[in-house]
Parts: C-alpha cells; structure tokens; sequence
C-alpha cells in the first residue's frame, strides 16, 4: 500500500491545512490583514471568521475554509501581502470539533468545497436580526433559546465577544468611506476603489463581447400584492419591491443556466447555487456588489431580511469574504430615485448583469384597452462567449412571468 | 410633540441613516429621498426608527403623507395624540 510507504511527515503535512490571503473579487491583487481574530491554539470550524483584511474596497470579514486548530500564525497585523499568500498554518486533525449547530448546517444543499459561508436558514426575529446587523454579529454564531434567536440572546454574544469591536448605539457607525474630504486615508481609500472599479470595467469591456437584452414589465401585480401583504405586518416586516424582483431574476436563472456562473480561461461554469451579487452604492460615492447567497431557495421574508443585512453591512464595512468571492450573477436596481432604464457591465469572471430600471407609471395597452400601469424597464448585459440573444430573450420572459404571479414567487425551495 | 419637535427627531433618524446628509439643510416640502439622497431601503428603515422611537407606525398607504419632512413630521404630531 502507497500510504504505509510514506514518510511520517506526509502524514503530518496531510492534516496541516494552509489558509491564504483570499481573492474577495476579480480585481483584487492584494490585501491588507487588519486584524486577526483568533490566536494559535483556538479551534476554528468551516465559515468562522477569522481575520479582518482591509482591500480597496473595504474592510472584510475573512471566513475559513475548513475546521481545524490555528497552529501558527505567519502574517502580521498591517502587513500587505498577495492574494495566495499563506497567512496562517491550520492543524485539521488535531481537532475536537463539534457538530455545527443544525439550525445552520440543515439549510441544505451541498457545499462546495471551496465555499464555505453561513447559512441564511438561521431562525431569528426581525429585531434581533437587526441587533446583529447593527452590532456586526453573525446570526449563525449566535445560540437561540427556544430554537429561536432573540435581541437577548444577540447582545449576549455581544458582551462575551472581546475581540469584537466595542458596542455600537442604536445607530450604525459611519461608513468608511463617508466624510471623505479632510481625511487623507479615507480619501486614498475612495481613489482606490475607484481604480479598482475602473480596472475591472476596463477589463470587462475589452473582454467581454456583451450583448444587451430590453424588455419592460408589468409590476401591477406585484404591486398590489405587496399593499396587500404590507398592509398586515408591522413596520420592520414589510417588504420592498427590490425582493421581488431579485427573486424573480434567481428563479430566472435556474431555468437558464447560462447567466448564472463563471467563465475562466475561456470554458463557462454553470453554478449550480444562485448567489446573486447585489450592486450597492455606497455613501461618498463608489460600488459594492456582494452576494446574496442562495437568493433562489430563499422565500421573500428571508430575502427582504437579507438584503437589509447586506445593504447595512457593506455601507458599515462588514462584509464577509464568501459574500465578496462568489457572487453567479450580479442585479442592479437603480430604485426609487433612479434613471428609467440601464445598461449594465457585466462584472468578470461572471456572465450576466441585470438591470432594474425606477418603477414609473406609463400607459399600458391591455385587450384594446389603454390605461395606466406601474411598469419597470427590465435590461440584460450578457456574455456572447456564454450565450445568444433568444436565451437572452428566454432569461427575460422568465422574469417577467415571475412578476406576474408573485404569490409564486414568494415561498422558499430546495 | 410638538411639530418643531417631531421635525428634530425625524432630522436625527434621518442622521444616523444617511451621516453625509446635510440634515439642517432639508427642504420641509421638497421630497426627502431626494432631499437626504435616501434610497427605498433607507426610508423603509427611517419608518422602522420612527416607530421605534415614536411609537407611530406609519401604514404603507400613508406613505404619499410623509414624503416631505413637513408631512412626516405634521403625521407624527397628529398621531401621537
């Protein structure tokens, strides 16, 4: 047998795992680790965070790939290293690790290997999902009494959490990128993301053979469906057009899987999972477009409460390193206050962007008859290499049946 | 609550939603998303806080009252009572 040949030290390398300086994006080339989170000694399991890393677009919450023990530690706090660079040894054997808590690993479907987060099944109310939004906790780090989490049990976890940051108020602490002038770092931080969004675009349009898809939808339906569901539930649960429409366009993407995945070295990926990466804009300018992950098992509710997460922590600068790395397929919605329509760049290494246009009121010809609708002008950017315009046009017709029936759309899937 | 004073609050909300907001400088008639650059999460949550911190939840069928922060803040005078 192969293995009673080997060494006694291959056995040892066997179980030490290394963990590196993440790719949190396509344009990113370097990091800065601001901060670790653990010493040499702890354990730590799969979608821990473990170390904060400063990149040109913010400061991220950097997870682990695997359980183990941190055995060493090699990169100092402040150093800037590349991505690839080992940052800490792991000792994956050495290990007595616990069961995950069920509530976070029964969520589902099979991980990939390479991608390990937190599950967005964690049961907790609105409130407390909001404490832990606001206090930059990860729900699923959290013990809910009762099966269910609770503001208590968030600030507890608060209390005993040392190398947290202190607690908060009520209100979220400034971006990081707000009152840009008259701070030199945080100007030097704007300039920099702004060269990272310019490379990546650059890189985009010159690779990418984009193509470019416009339909307008019918959001009378969806509309009235959620007055109606607004008009039962209090405040912190009501639900905003934007689930909708980004659950439509995760449903979309399952029946056409060529606008969901990742084209590297010239051979389209198909992902099986749909993490749509959400284009936030951020306050003193710039874009961030985490993921979503599982958008398209999720129902609206968890959806809806999701994206407040997200949008809150990538304008806190908290995000993690999973929501940074793997967005399948990026939407942007201009909203409220938006132009009518736009005609998105596709992020690389991914295939399709979606575009939301501002809901208007237009005239709107049913059975002959003309009157007025609340529409939304609905583009798709989308990769040549990947695919053509009537899979293109398919991927639409699909939102657009999404909108139109969304009672449908409004539970959750395996 | 006065109406000055249920104005101080909504400007305090607004704050700590949007810190770059100009929160002295809010045109009271002119539409507050624009005013305070408050996109459609952002006034979902001034809502939340508003009712957190008021005690008054605005229905969304109201939401056409409280565009402005005149509107809001006549709103929340008026259903304080």
């Amino acid at each position: 047998m192969l293995s009673a040949s080997l060494p006694p030290w291959s056995e040892w390398w066997a179980v030490m795992a290394e963990f590196r300086m993440p790719s949190l994006g396509a344009d990113m080339t370097e990091g800065t680790l601001l901060e670790w989170l653990v010493q040499p000694g702890d354990v730590v399991h799969r979608g821990d965070i473990v170390a904060v890393v400063d990149t040109s677009k913010s400061a991220i919450d950097v997870e682990v790939f695997q359980d183990g023990r941190i055995a060493e530690l090699l990169v100092d706090p402040g150093a800037t290293v590349p991505v690839g660079t080992v940052l800490a040894v792991l000792d994956g054997k050495n290990v007595d690790v616990p069961e995950a808590p069920s509530d976070v690993a029964a969520s589902g479907a099979a991980e990939s290997p390479q991608v390990a987060r937190h599950r967005g099944s964690v049961k907790a109310s609105p409130l407390a999902r909001r404490r832990a939004a606001e206090l930059g906790i990860d729900l699923a780090s959290v013990h809910g009494h009762g099966g269910v989490i609770s503001v208590a049990d968030v600030e507890a976890v608060e209390t005993h959490a040392p190398t947290r940051e202190p607690a908060t108020t009520s209100e979220p602490a400034p971006a990081p990128l707000d009152h840009a002038a008259g701070d030199p770092a945080v100007a030097d931080h704007a300039a920099a993301m702004r060269r990272a969004i310019a490379n990546l675009m650059a890189r985009s349009k010159r690779e990418i053979p984009h193509y470019y898809l416009q339909t307008t939808v019918d959001m009378s339906r969806a509309l009235e469906w959620l007055a109606h569901e607004n008009a039962e539930r209090a405040v912190s649960d009501r639900l905003l057009p934007a689930a909708l429409l980004l659950k439509a366009v995760a449903r979309a993407a399952r029946e056409v899987p060529e606008m969901n995945g990742f084209l590297a070295d010239g051979v389209f990926t198909p992902e099986k999972h749909v993490h749509l990466g959400v284009a936030v804009s951020l306050r003193g300018g710039g874009l961030i477009a985490p993921a979503l992950h599982d958008a398209d098992t999720l129902s609206v509710n968890e959806l809806m409460s999701q994206l407040k997460d997200l949008v809150s922590r990538s304008r806190s600068g908290r995000l993690r390193s999973s929501e940074m790395s793997d967005p399948t397929l990026t939407v942007t919605n201009l909203g409220e206050q938006g132009a009518e329509l736009v005609h998105g760049v596709i992020y690389p290494p991914q295939v399709a962007l979606v575009g939301f246009g501002r809901i208007v009121e237009r005239p709107w010809a049913v059975n002959g008859m003309l009157t007025v609708h609340p529409v939304v002008a609905v583009t798709l950017a989308a990769d040549h290499r990947v695919s053509d315009g009537h899979r293109g046009g398919i991927f639409l017709a699909a939102i657009d049946r999404g909108l139109q029936s969304p009672q449908n759309l409004q539970e959750g899937e395996a | 609550m006065t109406i000055e004073e249920s104005r101080e609050v909504v400007r305090a909300l607004i704050a700590g939603i949007a810190p770059d907001a100009d929160v002295t400088g809010i045109n009271p008639d002119v539409d507050l998303r624009r005013e305070a650059d408050l996109d459609s999460l952002d006034f979902q949550t001034l809502i939340e806080r508003i009712a957190d911190t008021t005690g008054v939840e605005i229905p969304e069928a109201d939401y056409p009252q409280v565009r402005s922060l005149r509107g809001m803040s006549e709103y929340i005078e008026a259903h304080l009572r």
